[in-house]
């Protein structure tokens, strides 16, 4: 079923744009709402999501990507920042906040809580069409006909009901319900997580084969860096609500510039048995997003900080032609002993 | 000073276990285990024979409804007794654990055999302070005296690396996060000194650089205080990090079980291959698909008459669905559950 | 043959027969629940009894007769005996199902369909709405009910019409709770937001989504209010608030007896026992279908 994209911007326009996005969420709140702490979800963060390319999003608890999941989707309103979808502005009169509803869908990690009890998949599935106006008729012969695209013969699943199937059967339903509206990007937050390992490789291969037969784009999130690297073409590294590094897939597992990335790979199991893991890449826990430490989030725990570190925010640089990462051991100048040295001539 | 507060009491009984050295551990034998809800009746464990040797750590591996929780829970007896029979022979430590009457199984729980579950917070009381839960634990079994009690449980955090073990032991459940709640657990099950540890998927809910933590964490314990392990997980990758051997079970049975080494780098069984094969790793070119396995894992209460694998498998034959296949010695201290080993070895190394 | 490269593969645990929708399988749970069937037929009786009272009740419940005042049970054309003013007791019983059992369903249905919506409403939109309109709700919430309904009723005047209004009101807080606690569990599930990412705009959510998983949990809570309702309801008629004599209604039956439970005490105590029966099934059968609609699949 092919289908038509609205192209607006042209391929080199990346399909989602973000830049300063900030949500911030009040905690211990008061009877209406206004709370003691402040806790920055999502601090400032800029990033692209290229027309056609799966990002991979990374991080551990508190480094805010689910909440950036649910804000591009406008589960949650931003407090900050700008979404450009397509180059329009999204809830601009270009682009009204329903019509870009349509085209970026999400597939969420508990396929159960994800369907309504109460509704039969076909009935599930044909909900989000008939919302943009497509006759009830069509819209079940779409449901019924993305089942089959989804492994699930429509003449057995489609008048079921969620309780009746098991957990990889509901999340092709779920993906199937996304498809429905005819997105251009899916976002997938921990999609695969909840699932058994055999299955979670057949539901893998599902979402690459309907990636390449609709011309999707995906965002991935996951916590499975092995997942992560297979799928992506970019993958994106995220910190206590910071992007600490995004690049190139395989370039960034190979060769990551940020500290914590690199911990972070290294904290993978090895599959070998002769060759175990000695050292805990990292001590202790992530910490709370509520007091993040100055500076440098990750200097706390980064085996090369230094003084600097505490008092300058790094922004992202460029490390390398598709890897950025914010640290400063990468601009020249920046203060850090192994920063390369300044490019500019000695003053004086 | 902290090692012989620490350690277990098979270091103190080395006396008495002159000839136990050898004798292994844990060994069950024929377990079976059946829960009837309502009209339902559903074989969780079918047949497990399994073999522990001291200050060995297995892992069994398996996916839902494999039965691997419920293996482990039946070694402690934690099974809900009204809905479960347990058939078989389990002997831990030279006792028949079917066989313990109240007093002793209090006793057993905790002094000789502890657990280690996946989410620390439900396990942990979160009304009483940790150092509370601990001295208790302890005076439960021992008879000592309270500021002993406590200065065993300052040892004990501080043998799980929790930083500023003082405060901490005064701590409730909900101020620690994830990796100290689960260390503080790890505490909890150490604190009578047993000689086997069950854990029943421990660091699922861990974010994975405090995952790789709390593994090394049970491999230095282990080390350090001859301790052996049970680690039930469904992620290969942790497994190969803790254990010497590994065990993978597929609806209620072993189907293949071997050094880590050897699953790894040459598994039999076709379910096992399955598994490693379908991991995403990152040598797989891009644009490849992963080689799935297809199917689910199958329903319990209505299991096929023959191997339980045969509708997934692509090497399946007659002779596989009749009956279930018996396990094959494949390899020293290698057996497998299937007819067609050669075969899959075959498909291993393609 | 690669494995896993053709067509996504199909699981194969697909059970063969249908199994059924949701209300199907409470309706089963239902039958097999022995108490709640046995609720259930007194109910049937005693609505039965209600609607065909012209057919089944031997005598005329408005007749009086000063010669045959207070008769014991039994005696010949007065099987259960006779009230203070020389009526049968048991046409006054059968005709008194009439308004007792509708001064306790109507507030309870009204109420129902007022606080869902207000409930629901307040639950999906959340936020400032929401804390306003509850903790309103609270305030009448605050006081006790039977205190309530007669403050109510005493402000508006005695009658039918005005009891039935007083009662809805009493029993709207409690129902705009228990809705709008379950509408908010509801909207936190990730079906919800699946729904609204699809761009379904409030109300279609809460008519496809929302209506048909909270009603249910809300109409078990409202049948169980029902003996309540007739409680006070009676209350409300034995001071004089509700109905008026010389209505048949067993709470107005209750008090006009008054005096007489010296003289007969038996006699005296039917419409309580009627109520109590009445109260007691519909309690039972709302029991019932809460543990039938609890089971989680």
């Amino acid at each position: 079923m092919p289908v038509v994209t609205e192209e607006r911007g042209g391929p080199a326009q990346p399909l989602l744009s973000i830049r300063g996005l900030t949500k911030t969420f009040s905690i211990s709140g008061g009877m209406f709402g206004s709370g003691a702490a402040q806790l920055r979800a999502v601090d400032r963060i800029d990033f692209d999501v290229l027309k056609g390319e799966t990002l991979g999003v990374v991080g551990e608890s508190g480094c805010g990507k689910s909440t950036t999941a649910r804000v591009l989707m406008q589960l949650i309103a931003k407090d900050d920042g700008e979404i450009l979808f397509d180059g329009e502005r999204v809830g601009s009169s270009a682009l009204k906040l329903k019509e870009y509803r349509r085209q970026v869908q999400m597939v969420f990690q508990d396929s159960y809580s994800s369907l309504n009890p109460r509704l039969t998949i076909e009935a599930s599935i044909a909900f989000g069409p008939q919302v943009h106006g497509v006759p009830r008729a069509q819209a079940v012969a779409r449901a019924r006909s993305l089942l089959a695209r989804v492994g699930l013969e429509p003449g057995r699943f489609a008048e079921r009901y969620p309780h009746e199937l098991s957990g990889g059967q509901r999340q092709r339903v779920n993906i199937a319900r996304a498809l429905a509206l005819e997105p251009r990007l899916i976002i997938l937050d921990e999609a695969v997580s909840a699932l058994d390992k055999s299955v979670e490789a057949q539901v893998l291969n599902l979402l690459l084969d309907l990636k390449e037969e609709f011309g999707l784009t995906y965002v991935f999130i996951s916590h499975d860096l092995g997942v992560v690297r297979f799928v992506s073409d970019r993958v994106m590294v995220m910190y206590l609500g910071q992007v600490v590094e995004i690049g190139e897939a395989d370039t960034l597992f190979e060769r990551p510039l940020h500290p914590y990335t690199a911990a972070l790979l290294s904290s993978m199991p090895s599959l070998d048995p002769d060759r175990r893991t000695e050292e805990a890449p990292l001590a202790g826990d992530p910490p709370s997003p509520i007091h993040p430490p100055p500076g440098c989030r990750f200097h706390t725990r980064c085996s090369f900080a230094e003084p600097i570190c505490a008092e300058r925010e790094p922004a992202l640089y460029d490390g390398g032609p598709l890897q950025r990462a914010a640290c400063l051991m990468l601009p020249p100048g920046s203060g850090h002993s192994r920063a390369p040295a300044s490019m500019e001539p000695a003053h004086g | 000073m902290v090692d012989a507060v620490m350690a277990p009491s098979s270091v103190s009984r080395a006396a008495e276990a002159a000839p136990a050295s050898t004798e292994p551990l844990v060994r069950v034998r024929g377990l079976k285990v059946t829960f009837s809800t309502g009209r339902q009746r559903v074989r969780a464990v079918d047949g497990v024979d399994l073999t522990l040797a001291r200050g060995e750590v297995m892992a069994l591996i398996g996916e839902s409804g494999s039965g691997k929780s419920v293996t482990l829970r039946a070694l402690m007896r934690l099974n809900p007794e009204r809905r479960t029979k347990v058939e078989g022979e389990i002997t831990v430590a030279g006792e028949d654990v079917l066989a313990l009457g109240r007093r002793r199984l209090s006793q057993f729980r905790g002094g000789e055999v502890a657990m280690i579950f996946q989410e620390p917070l439900l396990a942990l009381d979160p009304v009483y302070r940790l150092g509370d839960q601990i001295t208790e634990a302890i005076r439960r079994h021992e008879n000592i005296g309270r500021s002993e009690a406590r200065a065993r449980a300052l040892a004990l955090f501080e043998r799980v690396r929790i930083p500023s073990p003082e405060r901490r032991l005064d701590a409730y459940p909900h101020e620690m996060s994830g990796g100290m709640r689960q260390r503080a657990m790890i505490a909890l099950a150490l604190a009578c000194r047993p000689r086997l540890l069950l854990a029943d998927e421990p660091t699922t809910a861990l974010d994975a650089t405090v995952q790789i933590q709390i593994l090394l964490l049970l491999r230095e314990l282990q080390r350090d205080l001859g301790l052996s392990v049970i680690f039930v997980t469904h992620d290969i990758g942790a497994a190969v990090e803790v254990a010497d051997r590994i065990a993978v079970m597929y609806a209620g049975r072993i189907v293949e079980e071997a050094s880590a080494r050897d699953l790894i780098r040459t598994p039999r069984h076709p379910y096992s291959i399955g598994l490693l094969k379908s991991r995403a790793h990152g040598a797989l070119a891009k644009g490849n698909r992963l080689v799935a396995i297809p199917g689910a894992p199958p329903d319990l209460a209505a299991l096929p008459p023959g191997c339980a694998f045969a509708p997934r498998c692509q090497l399946a034959i007659d002779a596989c669905r009749a009956a279930p296949p018996p396990a094959i010695e494949v390899g020293p201290l290698h057996t497998a559950r299937c007819i067609r080993t050669a075969e899959a070895a075959a498909l291993a190394a393609a | 043959m690669a494995v896993g490269a053709e067509v996504p593969a199909l699981d194969a645990t697909v059970p063969t027969t249908p199994v059924a929708g949701y209300w199907t399988s409470v309706w089963r749970r239902l039958r097999r629940d022995p108490v709640a069937i046995a609720a259930a037929l007194v109910l049937i009786a005693i609505v039965l009894m209600a609607i065909f009272a012209p057919y089944v009740a031997p005598a005329d419940p408005y007749r009086s007769s000063m010669l045959r005042r207070l008769r014991p049970m039994g005696t010949p054309g007065f099987p259960l005996g006779s009230d203070e003013l020389g009526r049968d007791m048991l046409t006054r019983l059968i005709y008194g199902a009439r308004l007792s059992l509708f001064m306790g369903v109507t507030p309870v249905v009204l109420a129902f369909g007022i606080g869902s919506a207000i409930g629901i409403f307040a639950g999906y939109l959340g936020g400032r709405i929401n804390t306003l309109v509850m903790r309103t709700i609270d305030v009448f919430y605050a006081f006790p009910s039977v205190l309530l309904a007669v403050a109510l009723s005493g402000a508006l005047g005695a009658g039918l019409g005005n009891a039935m209004l007083s009662l809805t009101i009493v029993f709207i807080p409690p129902i705009a709770r228990v809705a709008e606690a379950v509408t908010t569990q509801m909207r936190s599930r990730d079906f919800v937001e699946a729904a609204r990412a699809s761009g379904a705009g409030a109300l279609t959510i809460i008519r496809v989504h929302i209506l048909g998983n909270v009603l249910g949990p809300i109409f078990v809570y409202a049948t169980s209010l029902i003996s309540v309702s007739m409680i006070l309801a009676s209350g409300l008629s034995f001071l004089g608030l509700g109905t008026r004599p010389p209505d048949p209604e067993w709470g107005l039956m209750l008090n006009t007896l008054r005096t007489a439970i010296y003289v007969q005490p038996w006699v005296a105590a039917l419409p309580g026992l009627m109520i109590f029966i009445t109260s007691i099934s519909f309690n039972m059968l709302s029991d019932g279908l809460r543990s039938a609609m609890d089971v989680k699949q």
